[in-house]
């Protein structure tokens, strides 16, 4: 120890670290700074441009034109304004059916697989299973299972049901359910009333059918790498609370209600947060599954994006969508953190999951369990 | 032990057999919906096209083939996309891992002005979302004109904040003591780095390097944006292509189905031979 307070009085020495220091941190910081700061900048500026993606967006094609672009997917009625409406309507209950399901989902396999039992090791692999596979292969699986013959529809025709042709049905599930109860199909006045290019009715869609494939999709592939969240959580709690429970009499129910949950918390609040953020960046799905068909009901702000600005020359208005999105994922994330920040103090690994490598779940898992 | 203690006990056994019971039972049905779609993928890779279009379920191809297999790697260059999915996943996997670590270790064990600061900035940009970047990163690929190069495809994936996180708090768990003796002997900094600290630092390493392996394999979005032509595609995007051609037309099921079995395999074996410290990464030192 007291070489090293030495040490850290002698210039030369410190000199000699501090350029070694900057030298082993110069790739990195080139390497983000070109690819990650110096994008954000410019794409900022094509944002706030014209530019149609001929010649360089800093050349004589692009003009200043304010914020033009942002108008026209948030005030200005148009088609691109009802194309961003409906990715946001799409990927809103995209969101709000996967985040709360795949939450449940690996919490309870995380429990089951926490079991003293045998085999529970291969359990716990096939579970883990799908989040190694990359989400083109998983996607073509998927148009596979639910294709209008597929596996899926037979499986529901040995019970007797006749299952919809999934990808290609845009009807949305809270219309078909308004629609058993006899409900009207042409909305009424809510057809009438518009939102960013929308009409009320339309936000009540809910998830189209289509839609509804992506969606068990994701609870399928991101299950597996919550459960392992959510193990470690499990593990951390003393086996000994559990057992005092068990003298007391406690349910398995109560045991988990009361002992699991409040203990796993801070667990519940990084899966809670890493989901919500991924959830909101759909894109390599939609890309291999669907495009954004059928009418459009599976578009998300991600893929809209990317559409806008690669297929349709509006690089402006792709840009801005961009940021439109870094706003929203920004937002959520703010609001967990604030959730978060609750009266018992995070561990300090954990802490930074949320902020993690946001977009790839797998990354933060394994970042709570670097050693 | 009192009698009234033992009775109790016994009734304690007996509901834990029963609780027992019932999840393997959970479990069984779980893993098989979790199993099964693959499997189901696997066996259809053998079948013909109009018998896995009429018998989507069955699990007997019949009639058995390698139709699709040939197909694949006759007309659609599958060979390239492999080609091209090797060489990316190679150069950023062992680049990266080298750069994360010689950062990871500036980070954690070398004391100069701006460490501080150099690290908030490296968290910050961890904070934002990969699929916002896609048109950003084009802009400047482009403009550096490495667009459509492998080096357009390469360099902007060989260093990930994650990976530079996960490097410094190892190298923040070991001991100092190893590298305190060597520099007292005079060795140079990058010396110390090379031949005494990334030896000891093998386990983070293999976590490093699992993970950019299986995220630079099924990459997507950046391959998309960082090159046009066809002899660039990697497996995932030639897949995509394949897959993303014909939702209308004649559902080539089979094909789509090999293709996509054979691009997972090598995730598959990295899976299944790192299989236990992947599991137990996040479980810690976990007894059982």
């Amino acid at each position: 120890m007291r070489s090293v307070r030495r040490r850290l009085r002698e210039p030369g020495i410190r000199g000699h670290e501090a350029r070694a220091g900057w030298a082993f941190l110069l790739p990195v910081i080139v390497i983000l700074g070109l690819f990650l700061v110096l994008p954000i900048v410019m794409a900022a500026w094509v944002s706030v441009s014209d530019w149609n993606g001929n010649g360089s967006p800093f050349g004589k094609n692009a003009h200043w034109i304010g914020l033009h672009n942002y108008r026209d997917l948030l005030t200005t009625p148009g088609l691109d304004q009802n194309n961003f409406g409906e990715a946001l309507r799409n990927n809103f209950y995209y969101v709000l059916l996967v985040v709360p399901i795949q939450t449940v989902v690996a919490l309870f396999l995380a429990v089951l697989v926490n079991r003293r039992l045998k085999a529970v090791g291969f359990f716990r692999t096939a579970f883990y299973f799908p989040s190694v596979t990359s989400s083109v292969a998983i996607t073509v699986l998927f148009t596979f299972l639910f294709s209008p013959s597929g596996v899926i529809n037979k499986l529901l025709s040995y019970v007797g049901a006749t299952g919809p042709t999934w990808l290609y049905d845009p009807d949305g599930l809270l219309h078909l359910i308004l629609k058993q109860f006899g409900v009207n199909q042409s909305g009424g006045h809510l057809a009438a009333q518009y939102f960013l290019g929308v009409s009320y009715w339309d936000w009540l869609a809910g998830p189209s059918v289509a839609m509804c494939v992506f969606i068990i999709m994701a609870v399928f592939t991101t299950s597996g790498t919550f459960m392992l969240l959510f193990l470690a959580g499990l593990q951390g709690i003393d086996d000994s609370i559990n057992e005092a429970a068990a003298l007391d009499g406690a349910s398995e129910w109560k045991k988990f209600r009361y002992i699991t949950v409040p203990m796993i918390r801070p667990t519940i609040f990084t899966v809670v947060t890493l989901g919500l953020i991924g959830t909101w960046q759909v894109f390599d799905q939609i890309y291999v599954g669907t495009k954004g068909s059928p009418l459009g009901t599976t578009l998300t702000p991600a893929y809209l994006a990317f559409d806008t600005s690669f297929n349709q020359n509006e690089w402006g208005v792709g840009a801005a969508i961009a940021f439109i999105l870094f706003g929203i994922i920004v937002f959520f994330t703010v609001i967990t953190r604030v959730l978060t920040r609750s009266p018992d103090k995070v561990p300090r690994r954990r802490r930074f999951g949320p902020t993690g490598p946001i977009g790839d779940p797998k990354l933060s898992k394994v970042e709570a369990a670097a050693p | 032990m009192s009698v009234a203690a033992m009775r109790s006990d016994a009734s304690a056994t007996r509901r834990r057999r029963v609780s027992n019971t019932l999840t393997y039972g959970f479990l069984a049905v779980l893993a098989i919906v979790y199993i099964f779609p693959f499997v189901i993928a696997i066996i259809t890779s053998f079948k013909t096209e109009p018998d896995a279009t009429a018998n989507a379920l069955s699990l007997v191809p019949h009639p058995g083939t390698t139709i699709a297999f040939h197909q694949l790697t006759a007309d659609n260059d599958f060979f390239t996309w492999v080609k091209n999915s090797v060489i990316v996943t190679l150069s950023v996997t062992f680049l990266r891992v080298f750069l994360d670590s010689l950062a990871g270790y500036a980070l954690a064990r070398l004391r100069f002005r701006g460490r501080g600061a150099a690290f908030a900035t490296i968290v910050a940009v961890m904070a934002v979302p990969g699929v916002v970047l896609l048109i950003p990163k084009f802009l400047i690929i482009r403009q550096l004109g490495i667009y459509d190069t492998y080096y357009g495809m390469i360099v902007p994936l060989l260093v990930d904040a994650a990976g530079v996180f996960i490097m410094k708090n190892f190298f923040e768990s070991i001991p100092v003591s190893v590298e305190e003796s060597a520099r007292i002997d005079g060795a140079k900094t990058f010396r110390i780095f090379w031949s005494i600290v990334l030896p000891m630092a093998r386990p983070a390493l293999i976590t490093l390097f699992i993970l950019s392996f299986q995220g630079s394999w099924n990459e997507l979005g950046h391959f998309i944006i960082s090159a046009q032509s066809a002899s660039l595609n990697t497996l995932t995007k030639g897949v995509a292509q394949l897959a993303s051609g014909q939702l209308g037309s004649g559902n080539r099921y089979p094909l789509k189905l090999a293709a996509s079995t054979l691009m997972t395999i090598p995730v598959a074996v990295l899976f299944f031979v790192f299989q236990r410290r992947i599991m137990n990464a996040s479980e810690g030192a976990v007894k059982e």
